[in-house]
């Protein structure tokens, strides 16, 4: 998979839109769905997703309504990828200020080269306020394809 | 002066600390080494200045002589830049 441009981190089967979780463990599950369809993942690393959390804390929320789940580099990582999952009802991390969550990205890195550039792209995007928040009134994937490639 | 911008696993969300802390830094005229670490590394590292972390992590950190600042929102520069400025400047 190419570095290059952030549409290529995701793709139509790792983006989840309007969707509905009732804790922050759904709502990382669903992020690692995203990425197991996308073949991306294996199901573990989705539980390895939420054991970050269970030990270290809400610390993947890092911006307003937003989270990065994410893991280490494993053999449960098949490609590097994101996956994209929007909430119609936020849930809470117990993150304090950030609280609650509404946008989750999923990230799997092999190694901690690869993805570097398509996180660099992504945070350029997450220093705009408003994008957070036009990730919660997408509706399809191609529109966000439109918002990555703006 | 090195920095180690710090979180669970190494790979993101230190990675976008460093990428936003670089940004800031040079807006502020500081010249440092930015590096993204994980929590193991950074506290078995001995020559940084200053460990930078997302709030809820801090309390993983043994600095020894490192100031240790907890980021709320990685995205919002201003909170970055003020942090950083206050413990550097």
């Amino acid at each position: 998979m190419p570095n290059g441009n952030l549409a290529n981190a995701f793709s139509a089967e790792s983006v989840l839109l309007q969707r509905t979780a009732t804790s922050w463990r759904e709502a990382i599950s669903l992020a690692g769905s995203g990425l197991v369809a996308a073949g991306v993942a294996t199901d573990a690393y989705t539980q390895a997703m939420i054991d970050v959390v269970e030990t270290n804390g809400p610390y993947i929320v890092i911006a307003p309504g937003f989270a990065l789940a994410h893991a280490r580099p494993s053999v449960e990582v098949l490609r590097w990828g994101m996956s994209l999952v929007t909430l119609v009802e936020p849930v809470r991390f117990g993150a304090g200020a950030n609280d609650p969550v509404s946008v989750v990205v999923g990230l799997a890195a092999v190694d901690k080269q690869q993805h570097i550039e398509a996180l660099q792209l992504l945070a350029e995007k997450l220093v705009e306020p408003e994008f957070v928040n036009s990730l919660l009134k997408l509706s399809n994937f191609e529109r966000f394809e439109d918002i990555l490639a703006n | 002066m090195k920095i180690l911008a710090v979180c669970g696993e190494g790979i993101g969300t230190s990675v976008l600390l460093k990428m936003n802390a670089d940004r800031v830094l040079k807006r502020l005229g500081i010249e440092a080494l930015v590096e993204a670490t994980d929590i193991e590394t950074a506290n078995a590292t001995r020559d940084a200045q200053i460990f930078l972390t997302t709030a809820g992590l801090q309390d993983k950190l043994v600095g020894g002589a490192a100031e240790i600042i907890a980021i709320d929102k990685v995205f919002d520069l201003e909170e970055l830049s003020d942090k950083l400025a206050a413990a550097i400047l």
